[in-house]
């Protein structure tokens, strides 16, 4: 016999029933649940994981800044915008994290015996800023509208070129994620080519935000494109991307966003290193420890903790 | 047979009124009474804003959510209520004012949203409770409102209590997990609840003999239920949640009455209610402010937005432009 539901109960089924009613919170605990993680030929574990960390890195931060925006966006559609690309790429960081640590479990941050804390948690939420490997690019303050935009434009052309790439890696859990990746992104370089025209077209004071605020961020191009040792080794293994080959494309993109928004492309210097090192050694700017002390805090005070 | 002359006015109304008795839809083209029309807009503009600023006391906890798993569902429950802010100020723009007028009146205290988020979330368990308690207090409000008399709120309702279920099913679920956690994690489940019990309950409103627009709006159908009978619905439904969870509710007086076959519990504290409504509560400064500042903050994008759309449709009456260019969108 069928149960009758009460609609006007909307406390029936809360607890028992069918969890299959519910999108969220009954099911995907393990992001890879089912996927194949075992290395393909002649690939070093060590140097996928650190290149997976990388990746997630990037998307993890940038994920982090794009959502303090939420409840504080220009209108509601913004708001849920931005939400929107933060989710998306809060979700290639979480399978890109666990890729990691099945590639290398010796990354992996230790916890205290019988911690139920999943892998992906540990490495992001039990690990200092010099152990992040994410462009510099992602991690400073997000600034007014503008300044999100002209970084959210830069690092989604940038970061979209790379997916295309990478959705040929030997890798099947690297290419997989790519491949989602890619539909996502350009759903994010599309939003903000679209504003980036808009504000530089709009009104005078949305031009000179926009523009003030890609020249900010464009001292940090240049580090997209300088290739990591580690990167060097996965794109000889041909399971990751070696960001140099994507250089011209992504510039080729921008200079159409720029001149159809009639915007010169800044004439800036490259931020510097430290010691020649940058955001892919572990090299971050001040704001990251600041960045990751907000996002770490719930968690590390509870490292036996199940949430 | 003969019918006395009427006004139009009179027949108007006739006709509204067996709308209203039939239990069919008002819709926005159809002829409306003056009172009517701005008290819908009212309940709906109140229910607008209240998801907008309730996108604060959880907003709260985005950056620092404690899984990757819970910074996604709180992200997208927030986003969520976004979207029912979007739905609903749309519903208000049938009824002729629109969302920039709205949010003006929210921003310059002429007009009010729920009192809930005028407290504070001090802990992440705020985050499950808030789902399980408010959020479930809202359905219990929002449910009978898909039947709402007013057609475009009605439809609102249906797509956001679906939406607020699922909320509730998350909230729930991560009071359970913390409750299978530490000691910590527990006693964090419980202070939690403590603090939102009451202002869940004072979710329903003033009592029913000092609720002074409950029987005008019960007669048009805009409300269904009164605030007691709801609140009584929502006493029942919890008590066996709160025994599934493994955490009491802060209520001496509450017990089973095998007679009414319902809970008896106590009063909440009204004289906080009327004050939190008043303007003192924890928090109605900080979220008005918050608000005011997203939204002048925002000014120049906004008017950037509209002076490209102005640009764009200026070109193209001019001169033939590139269509991608008009419309804002650079070709990839």
């Amino acid at each position: 016999m069928v149960e009758e539901v009460d609609h006007e109960s909307v406390y029936d089924g809360l607890l028992g029933g069918d969890d299959s009613q519910w999108a969220f919170g009954t099911d995907f605990e393990d992001p890879l649940a089912g996927v194949d993680t075992t290395l393909p030929d002649g690939v070093e574990g060590r140097a996928l994981a650190l290149y997976c960390i990388m990746l997630a890195d990037d998307a993890l931060v940038m994920s982090q800044r794009l959502s303090e925006w939420c409840s504080n966006a220009p209108d509601l559609e913004e708001d849920i915008a931005l939400a929107n690309i933060a989710l998306d790429l809060l979700g290639q960081s979480r399978l890109l994290l666990a890729r990691a640590a099945a590639a290398d479990p010796s990354l992996v941050p230790a916890l205290p015996e019988g911690s139920p804390i999943p892998a992906e948690d540990a490495l992001a939420y039990f690990r200092s800023d010099r152990e992040f490997r994410n462009v510099r690019l992602v991690e400073g303050p997000n600034g007014d509208f503008g300044q999100t935009i002209a970084r959210l434009l830069l690092f989604s052309t940038w970061r979209l070129a790379l997916f295309e790439k990478l959705a040929a890696s030997r890798d099947k859990v690297l290419s997989a994620v790519a491949v989602k990746g890619v539909k996502e992104m350009t759903y994010h370089r599309d939003y903000a080519g679209r504003w980036f025209l808009t504000l530089a077209r709009g009104t005078d004071e949305s031009r000179r935000r926009v523009v003030g605020g890609l020249t900010e961020i464009w001292p940090l191009r240049a580090e997209l494109f300088a290739t990591h040792e580690v990167e060097s080794l996965v794109a000889e293994s041909t399971v990751g991307v070696d960001p140099a080959t994507v250089a011209d494309e992504v510039d080729v993109l921008l200079e159409q966003v720029f001149s159809l928004s009639g915007v010169e492309r800044p004439d800036v210097a490259p931020l510097a290193g430290v010691r020649g090192e940058t955001g892919r050694d572990g090299l971050h700017t001040e704001a990251h420890s600041r960045l990751l002390a907000e996002l770490q805090v719930v968690a590390r005070a509870h490292p036996m903790g199940q949430w | 047979m003969t019918v006395a002359p009427e006004t139009d006015e009179q027949q108007l109304l006739s006709g509204f009124e067996l709308t209203i008795d039939h239990n069919d839809r008002i819709e926005p083209r159809d002829w409306m009474p003056e009172g009517y029309r701005k008290t819908v807009l009212r309940q709906v503009a109140q229910h607008a804003h209240s998801e907008i600023i309730g996108m604060q006391p959880e907003g709260n906890w985005i950056t620092r959510a404690p899984s990757l798993r819970r910074k996604a569902i709180l992200l997208a429950k927030v986003q969520d209520e976004a979207g029912h802010g979007l739905y609903l100020y749309s519903a208000c723009e049938t009824l002729g004012s629109s969302r920039n007028e709205l949010t003006e009146m929210l921003i310059n205290g002429k007009q009010k949203y729920s009192s809930i988020f005028n407290y504070p979330t001090l802990t992440y368990a705020d985050v499950g409770t808030i789902g399980w308690l408010v959020d479930g207090a809202a359905i219990c409000n929002q449910v009978p409102l898909c039947r709402t008399s007013y057609g475009p709120y009605g439809r609102a309702m249906i797509r956001v209590c679906k939406e607020e279920s699922f909320h509730q099913r998350q909230g729930f679920e991560l009071l359970a997990t913390m409750m299978r956690g530490t000691d910590e994690q527990r006693a964090m489940v419980q202070e939690s609840v403590n603090r939102f019990w009451w202002p869940a309950l004072m979710m329903f409103g003033p009592p029913d003999d000092d609720s002074p627009n409950t029987a005008q709006s019960m007669e048009w159908g805009i409300k269904r239920n009164t605030n007691d009978d709801l609140r009584q619905r929502m006493v029942d439904m919890t008590v066996p949640q709160a025994e599934a969870l493994g955490v009491t509710l802060p209520d001496p007086e509450l017990r089973w009455n095998e007679e009414r076959q319902a809970h008896d519990f106590g009063s909440p504290d009204w004289d906080e209610f009327n004050d939190v409504v008043r303007g003192n509560g924890p928090c109605n400064t900080q979220r008005i402010e918050h608000r005011r500042r997203a939204w002048e903050d925002g000014a120049w994008v906004r008017e950037a937005a509209l002076a490209f759309a102005a640009r764009g449709s200026e070109e193209s009456a001019d001169q033939p432009v590139d269509a991608d260019e008009v419309e804002g969108c650079p070709r990839w």
